[in-house]
């Protein structure tokens, strides 16, 4: 078993036959993370790199986990304490550590389509965790992993997508990823940050945050970037908390059993209010968990899924 | 030196001219245009067999970037003018953002003589608007145009001070040279990198919208109404700007004021999905950016109505290295000139959406009408600009073997149909069959 491809660049090329594998081998590879013993010998002797251009805790942390949980040799550039400073390209670095041996390069980038660009450079299988405005795949892939999970299917289910639409990644994966899947996707913020055309991706856009999350079996917040204050897309936080902020009474419009998403990190009492992010209905903390299982899953199907074991 | 060409089709819109005709050239000049120009023509004249192809005025590209001063890593006016001539073209004007912007006569004089020098076809250099292309202080436009500048532009810097802009109009209108302006409304623009719409929500790029263009070229026909001078917008992308174009030019001749405007081969051709067809491929990004196909459209109906008045590549050389990193960090631009005649002959002429005459007159009258160059005719005693083109020629893209020094080009690999076989600048074959002589 392995994915078309050797790269996984995002969900809008993705096929449904891989989103279905992966999330099917996230499922059977999760309960190695809760085992006394995290270590699998799946990947032995292959060798992975996360190279962020952009800061990042969770998606950084898990795919090294991901790949030391199954005996990968994971090794980090953060690009603060690299050439990169001295003023490398993209393609020189990658050219560098890939004579190195590197089986897998994955990537965070602050511009969009550079996975692609990575992809056309290097053999190596290149996994983006996050390009610029465009998508973030493994993070639409757990957060399909999660509602899969907790509601048992996809299809048909209502999915809102509330905040910052425009500049998110994590929107796009997700848009793409569930309207395969036969979710209905709607997505809401201000007017500001909705891109146009966004109907073309086969979603209902609204300004109005209540009428996105009425009868809604998942509301998935996006994290705001204050910065974008300062270009004048919005005039406050204090604002957009109070417009477009998810809170309980605003989630009392969504079905009595929803889920509440977010892929952190969370500025809270701004989209999100602390209480609901810690209450019941949260996914939050559990989405960091199968994050872990979802890069598994995928480190395992580019490099691990057709190689003879017993071959050494 | 005596050259006949024989038994072409003549396509010379400046004189009404289009016919199977024969010409001859002679001491740099054109001699004889003609049917069946006889044995005495041909005497001791080298005698090229032109049947089945179109004999036309010199192509005169009025949107040249050849980057000498300063950037000659990216082009120099010995390579962009190979370029030009293995493209058809036997003249082009010289855009004025190298290093030093050309502001001054003397820098208008060193691109004249370097030209004369290094160069294989006729350059005519550019002036800026203002000093150094910051949009604040007039640049020395009198002693440009005297130096030999056929136009003023900030180009790619454009003016954004809409008093600036007046003044240069009103100043410039003195010497008879017109504002080339790029419209784009700067903060409007922002730091998009394609065009706002479809693609660039679904790619995730910074788009920048229509009416960043628009809101310039409307500034722009305003301003020439006020000043009374002449304006000529480049590169417009936009369905709107057409329209805004069309209404200027119907009270300018009655408002004394002239606005004149040029559209390139690759708008004329390409849409904003060709940055996702091909993959953030660098070479799409180019400024203004690939629009929609209604703006493509609306481009064509401009070309055969009239309301634009000439093509211009906008021949934007970079090296490599400027292009081959993330998209956001690409330069902007796209070479033309080796391109430009096999795009409009194959994408528009071959579909019939324009006549060959036209296309012809948009690359030679039509420029040359705009800057007032005694080019683009074949008119006897005019300087010996001819070009041969095969509009049957088979070909395909293959950067690797342009005369330019750059390579960014996002039609590589493309076949067109119809090429440039023969280039003659003042009586002398500069290039035959895409290759310098």
């Amino acid at each position: 078993m392995r994915l078309a491809s050797k790269d996984v660049l995002g969900l809008q090329d993705m096929s449904t036959t891989d989103m279905q594998l992966i999330l099917d081998t996230a499922e059977s590879l999760k309960e190695i993370i809760s085992r006394p013993i995290k270590k699998v010998p799946t990947l032995r002797g292959k060798t992975v790199l996360t190279l962020f251009y952009e800061p990042s805790t969770r998606t950084r942390t898990s795919f090294e986990l991901a790949g030391k949980y199954m005996s990968a040799d994971t090794v980090n550039i953060a690009t603060t304490t690299s050439s990169v400073v001295k003023g490398e390209t993209l393609r020189d670095t990658a050219k560098t550590v890939e004579v190195m041996g590197m089986d897998m390069v994955i990537m965070r980038h602050p511009i969009s389509g550079s996975c692609h660009y990575l992809a056309k450079i290097l053999d190596a299988s290149v996994i983006n965790a996050g390009d610029g405005m465009h998508e973030h795949p493994t993070q639409g892939l757990l957060d399909m992993f999660t509602i899969r999970q907790r509601k048992g299917r996809l299809k048909g289910l209502r999915v809102a997508i509330v905040g910052d639409i425009y500049h998110s990644r994590v929107a796009r994966s997700n848009i793409w990823g569930l309207t395969k899947m036969g979710a209905e996707v709607v997505v809401a913020g201000p007017s500001t940050l909705i891109p146009p055309y966004i109907e073309e991706l086969g979603v209902k856009a609204y300004t109005r945050v209540e009428e996105a999350i009425e009868g809604a079996d998942v509301v998935n917040v996006l994290r705001l970037q204050l910065e974008r204050q300062q270009k004048g897309l919005f005039p406050s936080t204090r604002e957009y908390a109070r417009i477009f902020g998810v809170n309980q009474e605003r989630l009392a419009l969504a079905k009595v059993d929803y889920l509440l998403m977010h892929p952190g990190p969370m500025n809270r009492g701004v989209e999100i209010a602390s209480d609901v992010a810690d209450g019941e209905h949260s996914t939050i903390t559990e989405q960091v968990t199968n994050g872990v299982a979802i890069r598994m899953a995928i480190l395992y199907l580019l490099l691990g899924g057709a190689t003879d074991e017993t071959a050494d | 030196m005596k050259l006949l060409i024989k038994g072409g089709r003549v396509i010379d819109p400046a004189n009404k001219v289009d016919a199977v005709q024969d010409v001859l050239v002679k001491d740099g000049k054109i001699a004889a245009v003609g049917k069946d120009l006889g044995s005495e023509a041909a005497e001791k004249a080298k005698v090229i067999n032109a049947k089945g192809k179109l004999v036309v005025p010199g192509l005169i590209d009025m949107h040249t970037h050849l980057r000498e001063p300063g950037f000659e890593y990216k082009e120099d006016i010995a390579s962009g003018t190979r370029a030009a001539a293995c493209g058809g073209y036997t003249s082009v004007v010289a855009m004025a953002n190298t290093k030093p912007v050309i502001d001054t006569a003397s820098e208008v004089t060193f691109v004249r003589e370097r030209a004369a020098t290094t160069g294989i076809a006729n350059v005519f250099p550019v002036g800026a608007v203002t000093k150094g292309q910051k949009g604040e202080e007039l640049a020395e436009i009198g002693d440009m145009a005297a130096a030999g500048a056929v136009a003023v532009s900030d180009d790619g810097h454009p003016v954004q001070n809409g008093e600036v802009m007046r003044c240069a109009l009103e100043y410039a209108k003195m010497f008879k040279v017109p504002v080339i302006s790029h419209c784009e409304d700067r903060p409007l623009a922002g730091d998009g990198v394609i065009n706002l719409g479809r693609v660039s929500t679904v790619l995730g790029l910074r788009g920048m919208p229509a009416a960043a263009e628009e809101a310039m070229v409307a500034r722009d026909i305003l301003l020439a109404e006020l000043t009374g001078g002449h304006v000529h917008l480049t590169h417009i992308s936009t369905a709107r700007s057409v329209d805004l174009i069309r209404w200027a030019k119907g009270r300018a001749r009655e408002n004394g004021f002239t606005v004149t405007c040029d559209c390139t081969p690759h708008h004329l051709t390409l849409t904003e999905d060709a940055v996702e067809k091909y993959l953030y491929d660098t070479n799409t990004k180019v400024n203004p950016p690939l629009r929609t196909i209604a703006d493509v459209e609306a481009l064509r109906r401009g070309l055969v109505d009239g309301t634009i008045d000439a093509i211009a590549t906008d021949h934007a050389p970079h090296h490599l290295d400027d292009k081959d990193v993330e998209y956001n960090y690409a330069a902007f631009g796209i070479v033309g000139l080796e391109t430009a005649v096999g795009l409009i002959f194959s994408e528009l002429v071959a579909k019939k959406l324009i006549t060959a005459a036209l296309a012809v007159e948009k690359l030679t009258a039509g420029p040359a009408g705009v800057l007032g160059l005694p080019k683009g005719t074949l008119q006897p005693g005019a300087d010996a600009d001819v070009t041969v083109i095969d509009p049957a020629a088979k070909w395909t893209v293959d950067s690797a073997t342009f005369a330019s020094r750059a390579r960014n080009t996002p039609f590589g690999g493309w076949e067109l149909t119809g090429r440039a076989v023969l280039t003659v600048v003042g009586g002398k074959v500069v290039a035959e069959d895409g290759k310098p002589s």
